[in-house]
């Protein structure tokens, strides 16, 4: 070691800025704050239209008096086949979850395969049949479908894409603006499932773990909540970007601030401590068979009750509120007494290694 | 015992908190050194609980921060070869070099690679035989020796399309490099346990004596850091500047022989440039001689690619604690986290991106003894 | 620097001509390599960095730190409640009164936290 080293502060530099993004990168994807930005700043102005700028899971439009529910959702996820789930009852769920965070219990489902070049029939038969399951399983039909192939190397055997219409009942009117100071923050779970078994099998990071994707349509959920009261004022299923991205779009449409109490929220060991291997953090890791809801104070304990009596919301919790100061941020208050800010993320989350 | 849980427990946390609060009578500034252990700090807002006058200056130990932009800038080169599979620590691709980064890199079509452990780079290696593997080998002790082996393996097997692009950094010349700035505020420093670990605590005894600070070797969960930052502030209280160990359960005086004896197979000593800081001499380490053969600087003849870091960005005078962030021009402004300049902003739990969402928040740490809060208080601010 | 966590050691086993373990961290397992601790025996606990254990974890001096930290408190009762202190003047202000979001609903509803976990059974 040098016994003359002097840092000389004033020379301390360091690089420019790096610019906006000039090619798509995988963060585009990753639900986080760099997927928003694309849709405000290159799809929305590009497609104009009012329902667009809902920005929900699924837009809600009225069409022959009739509200109706409207969503999309591709399915793109390596492996094809991972613990408690593969693409297809992904893809079914998936677009089947996104109509119901707006109400609805879903009626009719498109489907779209673009199969690669040389994937296996017999894959392709598993995955279908698998979405059967699933359309049967959510009370959903698929009328409609569409199969392109493309050329071996230009995609990943099989992508999905599902498109699914639902009818909103009266009364009903989920949306991240209707949020308003003392709302309760529910969860419906356990979270992380989903995002720990994936990468429990993906290359370069695989470790064995006795869990299972919690992916399952939530339909009946829904309605379970809603007999209970119409008035819930948003529900958001956590998948890309995780609890932490729900939250932070809500505190961010709604204009309100989310205060989170961190050791409310139900985080199974295995997923905690696969967390703390990968120095990834629960909160943002993504779930398929959960639903984060702001619900009106004076209805909160009726509809946590009907939640646990329900298989999907067993371990429902009540993690959190919305509240008056910090508007747009969602601060979390840690076991020890301090708190944090559980910022939106900026694309995929990555496994640290500091 | 777990050694997690039991070390989180807040009843414990409450008990350290008030032993602290007890013995503390004036102000103190701790470095934590280690970028995990800010993230502890930050992940459990620990240091709101902290009494005022003890301030944790947040030190240059997260290794993906600190890899000079030189290094980026020929890792980016390497992975853009049609001919390279680059395998990297997650963490490592969002770290912008000159004008992109590896996540830029992949969407160009570079085949770029996460991988948990370098060893899975060494099995991709053996997996693509038609293809040059280079793992992105960066870290402080305690990543070093692992890639050592990896790159000791590579070479006992004949693991030929195999390299190592070096950029490890060491802790204790940074330590003498911020004690011996004329500037420096640091008066007790929490020293990495995981790198103590690996390499013992021998090189302490006698930056403790030269600098008159003491140093407490300290672990990673919150009760871990609340007995550093206890040790450190009984020993200042008491005009006391020795080395203390607050993570005996995993820290042995002579560290671990086997991968000290491995580091200094593979590796030798060298200057290294640290991100927005500057050449700190003898800090870094790169192959040794022996192992030129897996050197990627070598193979790929990036040895020429020089990148001077423009001066923008004030990160090193806050990471010696003399600035708040907020007090660089930069900040908020060109740099953010979205578009990081310097070691601070780059990492999540650096000084500089802490600041920038507290800032947002409005519930940014003002001491009331903090001199430098006093001049600059912060504004309320809106959202950015 | 350096996300390293504490593991079981399951199972042992040559691979390749080295020395290779099953860890496990709670409920996850990896395979990790024991160079560095080649005496590292089933059962016992090491600190894993990046797929390497590279010190062994001393439950003797474990148990000694948190019984030295449960003895810490019997030493304060005389200086009143400094936590108190401690938590309003450097705690962050907090936005809502102390302990509001714990009765948000009903408590007994929520239950307390037991390691993260949500306690159901607490409700009756």
């Amino acid at each position: 070691m040098s016994e003359t080293t002097t840092l000389d502060v004033t020379g301390w530099t360091c690089p420019a800025p790096l610019r906006d993004r000039p090619r798509v990168v995988m963060g585009h994807g990753g639900g986080g704050a760099l997927s928003a930005e694309l849709v405000q700043h290159l799809f929305a102005p590009a497609f104009g239209g009012e329902v667009l700028a809902q920005m929900g899971d699924a837009a809600a439009v009225t069409l022959g008096g009739a509200r109706l529910a409207f969503s999309t959702d591709s399915y793109v996820v390596r492996p094809l086949f991972f613990p408690g789930g593969d693409i297809g009852d992904l893809a079914v769920n998936g677009t089947v979850n996104d109509l119901a965070m707006a109400g609805a219990r879903a009626a009719y489902l498109s489907c779209g395969f673009i199969l690669e070049e040389g994937v296996e029939m017999s894959v392709v038969a598993r995955v279908a049949r698998s979405m059967g399951a699933a359309a049967r399983a959510a009370g959903v039909e698929i009328a409609t479908g569409d199969t392109k192939v493309v050329e071996t190397g230009h995609g990943d055997g099989i992508y999905v894409n599902t498109a699914g219409i639902g009818l909103i009942p009266d009364g009903v009117d989920l949306r991240a603006q209707r949020v308003v100071p003392g709302d309760v923050v529910i969860v419906s779970g356990e979270i992380g499932l989903h995002g720990v078994a994936i990468m429990s099998v993906r290359e370069g990071l695989e470790f064995g773990v006795d869990i299972e994707s919690d992916c399952a349509a939530l339909g009946g959920l829904v309605e379970a909540m809603l007999a209970v009261t119409s008035d819930l004022h948003v529900l958001r299923d956590p998948t890309r970007g995780g609890v932490a991205a729900a939250l932070n779009e809500i505190a961010a449409a709604s204009g309100t601030g989310v205060v989170l109490q961190e050791g409310k929220v139900p985080i199974p060991d295995p997923v905690a401590n696969a967390c703390a291997i990968l120095g990834l953090d629960p909160l943002y890791v993504a779930n398929e068979g959960k639903l984060v809801a702001f619900v009106p104070r004076e209805h909160a304990d009726a509809v946590l009750d009907a939640m646990r009596a329900h298989p999907l919301g067993r371990r429902a919790a009540v993690i959190g509120e919305a509240v008056e100061s910090h508007p747009g941020l969602v601060v979390a208050r840690t076991g020890l007494g301090g708190t944090r800010v559980v910022d939106l993320p900026l694309g995929e989350q990555l496994p640290r290694i500091c | 015992m777990k050694y997690i849980e039991e070390f989180q427990d807040p009843e414990l946390a409450r008990r350290l908190l008030d032993d602290i609060h007890a013995t503390v009578t004036r102000p103190w500034a701790l470095m934590e050194v280690c970028g995990g252990q800010t993230h502890t700090i930050i992940r459990h807002g620990i240091d709101q609980l902290l009494p005022d006058q003890v301030e944790l200056i947040h030190g240059p130990g997260c290794p993906v921060c600190v890899t000079p932009l030189e290094v980026i800038d020929k890792a980016l080169e390497i992975a853009s070869r049609p001919d390279v599979i680059f395998c990297s620590f997650g963490d490592m691709l969002r770290v912008p070099g000159t004008g992109r980064d590896l996540f830029q890199v992949r969407s160009e079509g570079g085949d770029v690679r996460v991988v948990y452990s370098p060893l899975d780079a060494l099995k991709i290696a053996r997996q693509n035989p038609g293809k040059e593997v280079v793992f992105f080998g960066i870290g402080f002790e305690t990543t070093a020796p692992p890639n050592a082996m990896t790159v000791h393996q590579a070479r006992k097997l004949g693991i030929r399309n195999f390299s190592l692009l070096v950029s490890h950094v060491r802790v204790p010349p940074a330590i003498e490099a911020i004690m011996q700035s004329p500037s420096c505020r640091v008066q007790g420093f929490l020293a990495a346990g995981h790198v103590c670990s690996v390499m013992g605590m021998g090189e302490y005894p006698g930056l403790a004596a030269r600098h008159r600070v003491p140093i407490v070797v300290t672990g990673f969960e919150p009760l871990d850091i609340l007995e550093g930052v206890r040790h450190a502030v009984r020993q200042l209280e008491r005009g006391e500047h020795t080395v203390d160990n607050a993570y005996a359960r995993a820290v042995r005086p002579e560290g671990n022989p086997a991968a000290i004896a491995m580091l200094e197979d593979v590796f030798e000593v060298t200057d290294r440039a640290w991100r927005g800081i500057g050449v700190i001499p003898d800090s870094g380490w790169r192959l040794s001689e022996r192992y030129r053969e897996h050197d990627a600087e070598h193979r790929f003849s990036v040895t020429d690619i020089t990148t001077r870091e423009p001066a923008e960005c004030r990160s090193g005078e806050v990471l010696q604690g003399l600035i708040k962030p907020n007090q660089c021009e930069a900040f908020g402004t060109t740099c953010t986290p979205r578009n990081p300049l310097g070691a601070t902003m780059v990492s999540s739990e650096g000084a500089c991106a802490a600041y920038y969402l507290y800032r947002r928040l409005d519930l940014t740490p003002v001491r009331a003894t903090d001199p430098i809060a006093r001049t600059a208080p912060l504004e309320a601010s809106p959202v950015v | 620097m350096c996300l390293a966590v504490p593991g079981r050691v399951v199972e042992i086993a040559e691979e390749n001509g080295t020395r290779m373990a099953t860890v496990d961290f709670g409920g996850v397992v990896k395979e990790v390599c024991l160079e560095y601790l080649p005496d590292l025996q089933v059962g016992e606990y090491a600190i894993v960095h990046v797929g390497f254990a590279l010190q062994r974890l001393d439950e003797e001096s474990a148990k000694q730190t948190l019984e030295l930290f449960a003895q810490l408190g019997m030493l304060q009762e005389e200086f009143g409640d400094p936590w108190e202190q401690a938590a309003e003047a450097g705690g962050a202000p907090w936005p809502f009164e102390d302990d509001e979001s714990d009765t948000v609903a009903d408590p007994a509803v929520v239950g307390p936290v037991d390691g993260g976990h949500v306690s159901r059974e607490a409700r009756q």
